[in-house]
């Protein structure tokens, strides 16, 4: 079969990835501007027998979708910023209760009902610590369609072998803009479904081994009768407060992220081997920041980009080698500046560090980032 | 073709000017193998009032995805003329729709009678966009008449076929006389 | 030594005591669930208890079935997902007055308008037990709660009215004093196909009981035997004969297909098209 080529929006690209990555189950609440996933998702589960729900709001969303996952789907939903702000609670029960979840956000601007029909990136913090209590996020950040769709089958991996919720942050610019992309065939890119437990149901410890990350657990209804709870609990999954017992949630909880780092570090560079003003950008602005990269270097200045794809965990040490090698670095974003309170955390070496911000509702332009690429360089 | 090419299709919500879009990226991005980035203007504004798409077209790999110098302008409607033809390039091309933008202000704009031509040989207007899309491909070449023609035929409602290919026709032939 | 025969049902390992204060009628409404499930001989491994946060709530961690304790109000958001994705499950909701009717209200509705397969068993003591008394959706006017020192200012629903116009097939009253009853409205609901309630009415001496100086346990118990009114003999009696008493028995028994049932239809279609 030929390879087909299609011309997508990010929005379908991101449903056809949930497809590909095996997704059987999506709840969720229509919100501009990411109402295109559940609208593809409702005419393409059903197909391959999988399930569609419009719920009564977005928690209620968030919440199929982690009774789903608990009983084995592999299970997403889709929002933005209000519906994205309403399943904060239940985010944290996804990660006390390890239940694997993709949770796409199509960011507009805010706060509050904000910009509908427009894009921002100022829910990039909330991503990270938006539910309450100590925790850990995994989020990745598209900036083509193509991967709009390879970012989704990589969110469900994780979701799956990590076995807690990961994020998708997306933005009006990419849901809503078309590109072409080759479909991938089937097999053509891993998707990852976490092994089921093989001992005996009566030896089952639901988060009994180590990190749990990459291991096996079972499903509601598979013949191991286990406890979920949002309560701090013991490897059975049976709620407890005492000391010891939750210092070991918690360090497990934190643990499976921070002990995968390189794993869970993914930073495309360009132009970095000898760059001198290094532009830190993500999501939709950084197609703008790959533009002004390539202007600077025709205008003989030494930029290059650091383009992170999973921006939680936040890729301290790419960051922090970079600053270590750079005069200074540019952060485009559109928001007041969200991601550039992470890459001054980063900064051991003292290195200048410049916004090139853009909050309107409008893609920030080549010009302006070249404006202080050219601030940066004197 | 060896550059960026930025075109903005303008018109009223309603005028089919996202679907318009959408056909002209798939022309070029999937029939004729180029690199294109489509985007939109939602909203509010979207259901009436002035709407656009505009579609970037070129041999090289698309990084800034927004069209913030315009190399092609299509105005269906006055409001869009006067909104969206501010960031027209002086060496661009525009057409207009010669029954519903009366005041252009600058020279070599191509007005044509892209709704009175949908009204009078089709019967509907609403294939306007077609026609115009037509034109646009015959004058300015930035897509291939037969690549064009199977975008539209791919994005259409079926049983429509027939008055958008004639849609099309009525477009390169206007173009024709330009 | 005889063993209980609801053992065989419970998770004694590190589970017992339960939470709940000597004199509260919650683990009576979970031995009537345990043995209507014994009476239907479902199997154990296919029973999904799903709860939110509350008394009530804490139910499904000492019940020897697939468990899921979630967030408050949201249970049945929660069981939704659990049943589309596995409509083998039988889904048992155990909530209360605040986590189903409060917090939880919107869910409750529209789980009945699709009609979800679910027995949703809702403890109703009429007050916030957890919390520490504070007035609830069915707190009657003119109670006494820790957020209504002078008595609540705010009208109380009917779960059983609100589940039938919602859309709910079944929908019955029991309360803790008539356990025989109880456990047979629930065997009733738990072979439903669709969205049933059983409103169970169970007291809480240790909040609603003292705030409103309605006796110890054993008088709260006496008040239910002594207040209950069967709905077909209320039917018969004069409003005020039946006024401030607790109707029981089913309210609501209808035959209308169930949520996963229509949504095996939308798959065929899709499939189809």
């Amino acid at each position: 079969m030929s390879k087909q080529v299609a011309l997508l929006q990010g929005n379908e690209a991101c449903a056809l990835g949930a497809i590909y990555a095996g997704c059987d189950f999506f709840g969720g609440y229509p919100i501009t501007p990411s109402t295109e996933v559940a609208e593809e998702m409702a005419l393409m589960l059903p197909r391959s027998g999988g399930k569609f729900i419009q719920m009564e709001d977005e928690i209620a969303g968030i919440g199929t979708v982690l009774g789903a996952a608990a009983a084995g789907a592999k299970a997403m939903t889709a929002t933005s910023g209000p519906g994205f702000s309403l399943m904060m609670e239940l985010l944290g029960y996804g990660c006390m209760a390890e239940l694997p979840c993709v949770i796409v956000n199509v960011q507009r601007g805010g706060p509050s009902t904000g910009l509908p029909t427009k894009g921002a990136q100022a829910d990039m913090l909330q991503a990270r610590w938006g539910t309450h209590g100590d925790h850990q996020a995994i989020a990745l950040c598209p900036s083509s369609i193509e991967e709009c769709f390879t970012q989704t089958v990589k969110c469900f991996n994780l979701a799956e072998r990590f076995r807690m919720p990961v994020l998708l942050m997306m933005d009006e610019f990419i849901g809503h803009m078309r590109e072409k992309m080759t479909i991938p065939q089937p097999g053509e890119l891993e998707t990852y479904t976490h092994p089921r437990p093989k001992i005996k149901p009566a030896e089952y410890r639901h988060f009994g081994e180590g990190t749990g990350v990459g291991g096996a657990y079972a499903a509601m209804g598979s013949g191991y009768r286990f406890n979920i709870t949002g309560l701090t609990h013991d490897p059975k999954g049976f709620p407890t407060n005492r000391a010891d017992e939750t210092k070991w949630k918690m360090d497990r909880l934190r643990a499976k992220v921070a002990d995968h780092l390189p794993e869970l570090t993914e930073v495309e560079r360009e132009f970095m081997d000898d760059a001198e003003i290094v532009i830190f950008s993500y999501g939709a602005a950084a197609r703008t920041a790959q533009q002004a990269v390539r202007e600077a270097r025709a205008q003989g200045v030494k930029a290059g980009l650091l383009r992170p794809t999973v921006v939680w965990p936040f890729p301290d040490q790419v960051v922090t080698e970079a600053l270590r090698q750079a005069r200074a670095m540019v952060v485009a974003e559109l928001n007041q500046g969200q991601m550039i309170l992470e890459v001054e955390r980063a900064n051991r070496t003292h290195t200048r560090v410049l916004p090139a911000l853009r909050y309107d509702g409008e893609m920030i332009t080549p010009a302006e980032v070249m404006n202080v690429i050219a601030e940066a360089a004197r | 073709m060896s550059k960026r090419h930025e075109i903005r299709l303008s018109g009223s919500g309603g005028q089919g000017m996202i679907t318009a879009g959408v056909i002209l990226a798939e022309a070029a991005g999937v029939y004729d193998g180029q690199n294109v980035v489509q985007s939109q203007s939602y909203g509010p504004e979207a259901r009436g009032g002035a709407s656009k798409a505009e579609v970037i077209i070129s041999d090289q790999e698309i990084h800034f995805t927004k069209a913030t110098a315009i190399d092609i302008l299509l105005a269906m409607t006055q409001e869009a003329w006067d909104k969206y033809s501010h960031d027209l390039k002086s060496d661009g091309v525009a057409v207009v729709d010669s029954f519903y933008v009366k005041e252009v202000d600058r020279p070599g704009v191509h007005k044509l009678p892209l709704a009175q031509m949908a009204r009078q040989e089709v019967g509907i207007e609403m294939v306007a966009n077609i026609i115009a899309l037509g034109a646009i491909a015959g004058i300015t070449k930035v897509v291939t008449r037969e690549s064009l023609e199977k975008a539209v035929m791919s994005r259409i409602p079926k049983g429509t076929e027939d008055k958008n290919r004639q849609a099309l026709e009525i477009g390169f032939r206007l173009a024709a006389g330009v | 030594m005889k063993i209980h025969p609801a053992y065989e049902m419970l998770r004694p390992d590190k589970n017992f005591p339960n939470v709940w204060c000597p004199g509260c009628g919650h683990g009576i409404v979970q031995g009537a669930i345990i043995r209507a499930v014994q009476k239907l001989g479902l199997d154990r491994d296919e029973m999904a208890m799903v709860s939110g946060i509350g008394c009530s709530s804490r139910m499904p961690v000492y019940c020897d079935f697939n468990s899921l304790h979630t967030a408050h109000g949201r249970a049945i958001a929660f069981a939704t997902g659990v049943k589309l994705h596995n409509p083998k499950l039988h889904v048992i909701v155990i909530t209360g007055d605040g986590d189903a009717l409060a917090i939880g209200g919107n869910h409750f509705i529209h789980a009945a308008r699709r009609n979800v397969e679910m027995t949703v068993v809702l403890m109703n003591n009429m007050i916030y037990g957890m919390t520490g008394g504070q007035y609830s959706p069915t707190t009657p006017i003119g109670k006494r709660a820790s957020t209504a020192p002078y008595g609540t200012a705010e009208r109380d629903f009917d779960p059983c009215s609100l589940a039938k116009a919602a859309g709910a097939v079944f929908a019955a009253r029991g309360t803790v004093y008539n356990a025989a009853e109880l456990e047979k409205l629930i065997t009733q609901a738990l072979a439903k196909k669709g969205f049933a309630l059983v409103e169970a009415v169970s007291p809480c001496p240790t909040l609603y009981g003292r705030l409103n100086r309605e006796g110890n346990a054993v008088k709260m118990m006496q008040w239910q035997k002594e207040n209950t009114v069967n709905v077909k003999a209320a039917e018969k009696l004069p409003p005020e004969k039946v006024r401030g008493k607790i109707v029981t028995g089913v309210f609501h028994d209808a035959e209308t297909p169930g949520y996963t049932e229509i949504y095996d239809r939308v798959i065929a279609k899709a499939r189809g098209a």
